[in-house]
């Protein structure tokens, strides 16, 4: 951004951008506060009989694919990300664009990752103007530095969502990577070299997007069965040797933490379920697959087993931990956002109560109800959290972009909202008196769990009830927190913020809840 | 060697062996965590140079500096460049890098940099709970801050086989600090010193903090445990310290074992008798199994040695982290050979021992039916205590008790 953003102050006190990118913004209102009216965005009326009645859509590379889809300068390109770091296929189509002489596109992935970082030369030599889609490595410092010439816009993937249902982003291109598609353009995650379990990310790119590209390293006869994508959404299908790095798409075996500190908290959270009472007959609980979550389900595991327990269903990021616990009769189902490891994508492949979904099952602001606010339980990690329970997950505590969003905001919305974090990281207090970019509201978030001790949020004078006969370490915020900064020798003195916009943070609505600022 | 011999060689050695007039001390690199890397060269003139990266520099960096030049300051050293490469450590391990480094460039000799003390917690208990020790390596900081959240009965800061020869003098200075900064929670404080002489050493920088408990490895004759409680109650009227450092000598070899019975009564500070299985296995030239019949005689001795002359038995450690099954065997045979508890080398260790150390439900629920049946009989002035048809002896009134009294403790009864 070369001229200086007028900036406003939103409902949570923050100064955010009045306009991002050319379009004008609505600041953050409050929690459930902003009501959008009007219709849905839609892409344009086709004619089934403009496409082949063969139904075989092949084209011979991914650059004839793009060309057919009429490219142009500024327009959006998009990607999912359930190839994680092992993705080839972005890159791609990115080269692809590229040599077609596209200038100053809008890239608009799922998710970028660290082995995408050519996307910094494409930036520096013009094909792609700026990112909207989470940041972190090098194309996150790039970002944070302030080099990008538009303002990066993170959601969380029920935003992304909305964000491609209500127009506020329309796609022009999709294209998605599938491990199994057949030439009619039905594709599918569980199968093949490349198999990542779930293709839910891509769901709404291919619903929406005027065109829409599947791009496959296993091209089935029809029907490529189960189908996630309907090939009846798709315009071309283009076959390539390899669409990503299968030691990189998911890791063969997850692994709990083995450090005692984050084990304990793990427990904590474990217990915390137990003696509050949510961990009951036919209770839900969704839990992602960072090194505590993981841990947390093992020892719940356990307890359930003890107390005699099941779940009705349990979300992921799915894992061999939960796929185990519906193996063993503990969960009725697992309903799968994103499949993380090898026994995961053989269980989505082959069992019925293993089921993928995506973000406008899941996480959807526009959807007519969501899963996210039926979840019993949901257990998060958090980079910072302050004494008004407020979350930053997507910054480090000196401001530079960390993470995405992911689904974290979105699983806010639980009946019961976990923090899980250690209380510090190599001096660093994770319990600060003020978040450096705020992700999550502190009204949404239930409980801080750290190893010194369990914090309630004070609205949540049930929970405070629930556990009150628990010998579980439950105590101020305000207590833990001045606890750490006696270890680590008083507060950390606050990194200087510069005062340009670099990127925003969307509350699930839609609206901007903050600012990232330039650092370095 | 007395006290002052002792305090004359501590303080002259580092001149002798370092005339280079540089020192460095503590760890960094990647893979480091919560330490800092110090290296000091003296000057003649020239002030203080002090560098520093931190991977906490946006948050801690200027306390980092300020802390360097307060401690420099306490140790007397007016000129001299020092580099700091910091991972995060917390202050009490930043002073005690800084003070090795400048030990080992002989500078700011005879002084120490102690960073300001916590209150202590209460004085140990000649007969508490000690189901469980944690073993902390003495030279490795990353542990002490959290060791007490997982809830052993002891800590121990072991300045023995876990630390290198090269840093003893560290671990010493690191423990130190440790003692004085760090809050141990509701656990029994110990400090595993060296054998003798370099024990000696160790207590002398050790034991003005307080320690509870010193372990006495390889304790072989009863003169090692006067020696080592003399030089510390030499320190003690020093530092005017008052409340108890009890002992717990490790026996590790066939001699130790022989003279257990001496070992227990050389001092009246010693409050356990411990075995350390690796060395007294190889002093015995047999392998350590997981069953342990090797050294069936040694630790029934041990027991039988205790109870005799009423202190506590206290079994090795269990070495493999990751066989909970073999470590609950091992711990449900050891409390069932009279032992009061064991050592860990790992948290995850200690919920495993607390539960087999623990008596079991149906235990509890006896005894303490007859410890009611016996409290009725005093009441009533009965000489005969009985419970249902049978009579109940005086000896099992009084494990009943015990048991009872343990099962309050652990919070099972």
């Amino acid at each position: 951004m070369t001229e200086r953003a007028e900036l406003v102050q939103n409902a949570a006190g923050r100064m955010v951008p009045a306009m991002v990118n050319g379009k004008p913004q609505i600041p953050y209102l409050g929690v459930a506060k902003y009501q959008p009216r009007g219709r849905k965005a839609a892409p344009p009326v086709r004619s089934s009989k403009d496409y082949p009645d063969n139904g075989d859509k092949r084209v011979p590379d991914l650059e004839t694919a793009l060309r057919k889809c009429g490219p142009r300068d500024g327009m959006v390109l998009s990607n999912h990300h359930h190839l994680r770091d092992g993705d080839r296929v972005a890159l791609m189509m990115l080269e692809a664009a590229a040599k077609l002489g596209v200038k100053d596109l809008l890239w608009f992935p799922s998710a970028s990752f660290p082995s995408q970082k050519a996307a910094i030369e494409l930036m520096q030599s013009g094909v792609i103007h700026h990112i909207e889609g989470s940041m972190n490595g090098p194309l996150g410092d790039y970002c944070t530095q302030g080099k990008m010439r538009g303002l990066g816009v993170l959601r969380s993937h029920g935003g992304r969502w909305q964000a491609i249902q209500d127009g506020e982003v329309h796609i022009d291109i999709a294209v998605i990577a599938a491990p199994t598609a057949d030439a009619f353009g039905n594709a599918d995650g569980s199968h093949g070299k490349s198999a990542c379990g779930s293709l839910g990310f891509a769901l709404a790119d291919s619903v929406y997007a005027d065109n829409v590209i599947v791009v496959t390293d296993n091209l089935v006869p029809f029907p490529c069965i189960p189908w996630q994508i309907q090939g009846n959404n798709v315009d071309h299908v283009v076959e390539v040797d390899s669409i990503g790095d299968p030691a990189k798409i998911v890791s063969g075996t997850t692994q709990i933490t083995r450090s005692p500190d984050r084990l304990r908290v793990a427990e904590y959270v474990a217990r915390f379920l137990r003696d509050a009472g949510i961990m009951r007959n036919g209770f839900s609980f969704q839990a992602g697959a960072g090194g505590i979550a993981l841990a947390f389900v093992d020892y719940l595991r356990r307890m359930m087993k003890e107390d005699g327990v099941k779940a009705r269903f349990v979300r992921g990021g799915s894992t061999r931990y939960l796929v185990e616990m519906l193996q063993e009769g503990l969960t009725g189902y697992i309903l799968d956002g994103q499949t993380f490891d090898l026994d995961a994508v053989k269980s989505i492949a082959s069992d019925p109560r293993h089921v993928p979904t995506s973000p406008f099952t899941s996480y959807n602001y526009h959807g007519k109800g969501s899963f996210a606010s039926m979840v019993d339980a949901v257990v998060l990690g958090a980079t910072e959290v302050d004494v008004n329970f407020n979350g930053n997950v997507v910054t480090h505590s000196d401001g530079r972009l960390l993470h995405g969003i992911g689904g974290w905001q979105n699983c806010l919305e639980a009946g019961c909202t976990i923090l899980a974090v250690p209380s510090f990281r190599d001096r660093i207090p994770v319990i600060v008196d003020e978040v450096t970019t705020l992700t999550g509201p502190g009204e949404l978030i239930d409980v801080v769990v750290t190893e010194r001790g369990i914090a309630i949020n004070p609205r949540r004078q049930d929970l405070l009830d629930a556990v009150k006969e628990s010998s579980l370490p439950i105590r101020p915020i305000q207590d833990i927190k001045a606890e750490v900064e006696r270890i680590c020798g008083g507060k950390p003195v606050r990194p200087k913020l510069g005062d340009r916009p670099v990127a925003v943070v969307k509350w699930v609505d839609g609206t901007v809840l903050d600012t990232v600022w330039q650092v370095g | 060697m007395n006290l002052v011999d002792l305090q004359r060689k501590y303080m002259t050695s580092s001149v002798e062996e370092k005339s280079a007039g540089s020192g460095e001390a503590g760890h960094c690199g990647r893979d480091v965590r919560s330490d800092v890397h110090v290296a000091i060269e003296a000057r003649d003139s020239g002030g203080l140079e002090i560098t520093m990266q931190s991977r906490v520099a946006p948050y801690y960096g200027d306390s980092i500096v300020a802390q360097a030049r307060q401690v420099l300051d306490v140790l007397g050293i007016k000129h001299a460049r020092v580099e700091l490469r910091d991972e995060g450590a917390l202050p009490f391990v930043i002073s005690a890098r800084i003070e090795t480094a400048a030990r080992r460039a002989g500078l700011g000799l005879g002084r120490k940099a102690s960073p300001e003390t916590i209150a202590l917690p209460e004085p140990s208990p000649r007969d508490r709970l000690r189901r469980s020790r944690l073993y902390l390596p003495g030279s490795e900081p990353k542990y002490f801050i959290n060791a007490s959240l997982h809830g052993p009965d002891a800590i121990i800061l072991d300045l023995e086989d876990s630390v290198h020869h090269a840093e003893k003098d560290a671990a010493r200075i690191l423990v130190r600090n440790t003692l004085r900064a760090v809050d141990f929670g509701k656990c029994e404080r110990m400090v595993r010193i060296n054998q003798l002489p370099m024990g000696l050493e160790d207590l002398a920088e050790i034991v003005p903090e307080s320690p509870d408990l010193v372990l006495l490895p390889k304790a072989e004759l009863p003169e090692q445990v006067s020696e080592t409680d003399r030089m510390i109650g030499e320190l003690k009227g020093r530092y005017g310290i008052t409340r108890p450092i009890w002992l717990m000598p490790i026996l590790e070899s066939a001699l130790g074992i022989e003279n257990a019975s001496a070992i227990a009564q050389a001092s009246k500070n010693v409050v356990a008798l411990t075995i350390g299985l690796e060395d007294y296995t190889a002093d015995l030239g047999v392998a350590k199994t997981p069953e342990g019949r090797e050294s069936l005689y040694a630790r029934s001795r041990l027991v039988n040695t205790a109870r005799a002359l009423g202190v506590q038995a206290i079994d090795s450690v269990f070495g493999d982290v990751g066989d909970m099954d073999g470590l609950r065997r091992w711990a449900e045979n050891s409390r069932a050979l009279g032992f009061e508890g064991m050592g860990c080398i790992h948290p995850g260790q200690i919920p495993v021992i607390h539960a087999a150390f623990a008596p079991s439900q149906a235990e509890i629920e006896k005894a303490l039916k007859i410890v009611a049946a016996f409290e009725e009989a005093q009441q009533r002035g009965l000489g005969v205590v009985n419970l249902g048809s049978k009579m109940i002896d005086p000896p099992v009134v009084q494990r009943a008790q015990k048991l009872v009294e343990m099962a309050k403790r652990m919070g099972k009864a």
